[in-house]
């Protein structure tokens, strides 16, 4: 029998807090902008049918990043805890900061307890109210903490870019379109050189606090991204012509397998159809990456790690 | 009810698979759903709801309902509603015990956008005719009782572009009906009278209109429903669900509908005359 090695404290929350980085780092960045009338999402997404931006309940939506599995049944908990609350109480009384709490305690036990592997993922969870001033943004972190964002947030491999983008060039009281604009281009700007997103892979979606229904959240259409920016080029076609110009990992796996092998050949009817696939995650979808695959990961500085436990707000 | 913020979320809520609500009330809070437990068994007096009917015309669907609630003898409300949204495409009208009633459609309501919002998707009509049926079946023992909840369930199918109506027998049974449909205790006057009236290619005004006039005959005949209450301005509600979505007719524009057929029944009080042939 080997004694197991001893790992303070501190060394094992920083490596499972690395490890987590280091899964959202490789997804694309998604960014939330506050609207004259809510909140606008909108997130670089080359799959149609499996979202990243959903709704939760009536003024409420959810936003994430990073492993597909492990956020799309965080979404589901969290349909089922705010209709759950909704029909045992009242519609009014499911709340974000309720969901965020929710998501914040489970997020931050899994993350500290040694069974299990702390979930790859960030979230938006956000509030429309019914003036400006009473929208809400919540982000969570993989470790369990939230925090209260104000007019704009980014999360994903790139946010410290797109927020610094954001911080330059957000002004309050922006129209849809504007805010549209505002975020594509921020989206662009999450790595050294400004890149444009292609138009086909770009999922948006708003709380509107004007729409009639108590439901506030509706999808932007993709004609509406069409005629703002003008329909995708031709020549650009698919996403996967596009994808060796864009800077950031190239080894991101669309379709993978457990081995982590590419198993669809991309034919020339292009990635969508592919990605349509359910089952076959947008950004990781496969097996974990292995750990030791390290030095290109932007995020890889030890500085800001989490000395403290998880904070729950 | 593990509704308590300040832990995890329990196991069940991350599991996935499931998009019915119903199935994850039965296995998380049994005790909140509607008509649990058997009352003693006698009479047991609660308010029942009364007669709702539905027409279907080119673009859609009509489904109104009376505003009464009695408990035996007794009016218990004059304003109750019992035509529902069930979602954006459909609604329900309900007749029978009025607080079960009223319970189960809520729940339908949440079932059928919890299912949207897990799935990205909405049900097709028939599905959602279908998950209505399994509620009923859920209800049968207070059926038993006396306690039966027996809903009409109407809706514009978007796949097919028609108008669409459902009916229910206490044991789950669900029928589609053609063209129109009454339940509750005034249904076969309603249904004689809309028999007379009711023809092809009527406008969604029109429809309204008979539908009106069969509720005025119904509450005619029977007891339990009630009449456009002109002192107090109580009118009936009528849904309208097109390629739109739903809507709700504005009360004045029931009012108007009301007006016509209260002010054409004093010069002839059985209503407008078909023709013999």
């Amino acid at each position: 029998m080997s004694m197991p090695f001893y790992v303070s404290p501190e060394q094992l929350m920083r490596d499972r807090a690395d490890f987590a980085r280091k899964g959202i780092s490789k997804g694309r960045s998604l960014v939330a902008v506050q609207y004259v009338d809510g909140l606008l999402f909108v997130a670089e997404n080359q799959s149609q049918a499996l979202h990243k931006v959903s709704e939760l309940y009536d003024r409420l939506a959810f936003a994430a990043v990073g492993r597909y599995n492990e956020f799309e049944n965080l979404r589901i908990a969290g349909v089922r805890l705010a209709d759950m609350r909704g029909y045992a109480y009242d519609r009014l009384d499911v709340t974000g900061r309720a969901l965020a709490n929710a998501y914040a305690q489970t997020l931050g036990t899994i993350f500290s307890s040694s069974g299990e592997k702390p979930y790859e993922v960030e979230l938006f969870v956000a509030e429309v109210g019914e003036r400006p001033e009473d929208d809400q943004i919540y982000r969570l972190t993989y470790q369990g903490s939230v925090a209260d964002e104000h007019q704009y947030a980014a999360m994903g491999g790139s946010a410290e870019q797109i927020t610094e983008y954001l911080e330059e060039h957000y002004s309050a009281g922006l129209s849809l379109d504007d805010a549209l604009r505002l975020a594509v281009e921020a989206l662009g700007h999450d790595g050294p050189e400004p890149r444009q997103i292609s138009r086909d892979a770009l999922e948006a979606a708003a709380l509107d606090r004007t729409r009639s229904q108590p439901r506030k959240f509706r999808r932007i259409p993709a004609s509406r991204l069409e005629a703002l920016f003008g329909a995708a080029t031709p020549t650009k076609g698919t996403a996967a012509e596009e994808a060796p110009q864009e800077p950031v990992e190239p080894v991101q796996p669309v379709t993978s397998t457990s081995g982590g092998r590419r198993v669809d050949t991309p034919g020339p009817t292009g990635t969508s159809r592919v990605s349509d696939q359910p089952g076959t995650a947008t950004e990781t979808g496969g097996e974990p990456e292995p750990v030791t695959e390290s030095g290109k990961d932007p995020s890889d500085e030890m500085g800001d790690l989490p000395d403290q436990p998880p904070t729950n707000g | 009810m593990s509704t308590s913020a300040d832990a995890r979320l329990p196991a069940a809520y991350l599991t996935p698979g499931n998009a019915s609500f119903v199935d994850f009330l039965a296995s998380q809070a049994p005790d909140l759903l509607p008509g649990r437990g058997t009352p003693a068994a006698g009479a047991v007096d609660v308010p029942h709801g009364t007669t709702i009917v539905a027409a279907t015309f080119a673009e859609g669907v009509v489904m109104a309902g009376d505003r009464r609630a009695t408990m035996g003898n007794i009016i218990a409300q004059r304003d109750i509603e019992k035509v529902f949204p069930a979602d954006e495409f459909s609604c329900v009208g309900i007749a029978g015990a009025a607080g079960l009633a009223v319970e189960a459609t809520r729940l339908f309501q949440v079932e059928l956008e919890h299912y949207e919002k897990i799935e990205g998707i909405t049900l097709s009509l028939d599905g959602k005719a279908n998950r209505l049926a399994a509620l009923i079946r859920g209800n049968l023992a207070m059926a038993m009782q006396g306690l039966a909840v027996v809903p009409l369930f109407a809706g514009y199918d978007t796949s097919a572009g028609i108008g669409r109506i459902f009916s229910y027998d206490v044991t789950g049974g669900r029928y589609e009906e053609q063209s129109f449909y009454s339940v509750g205790s005034g249904s076969l006057f309603a249904r004689g009278s809309l028999k007379k009236l009711y023809r092809e290619g009527l406008s969604a005004r029109e429809c309204a209109t008979a539908a009106v006039q069969a509720l005025y005959d119904a509450a005619d005949d029977d007891s339990a429903t009630g009449g456009p209450d002109l002192t107090r301005r109580i009118f009936p509600v009528v849904a309208v669900v097109t390629a739109d979505g739903y809507m709700r007719m504005p009360d004045s524009e029931v009012a108007t509908i009301a007006d016509e057929i209260v002010t054409a029944r004093m010069e002839r009080p059985d209503g407008p005359a078909a023709s013999l042939t």
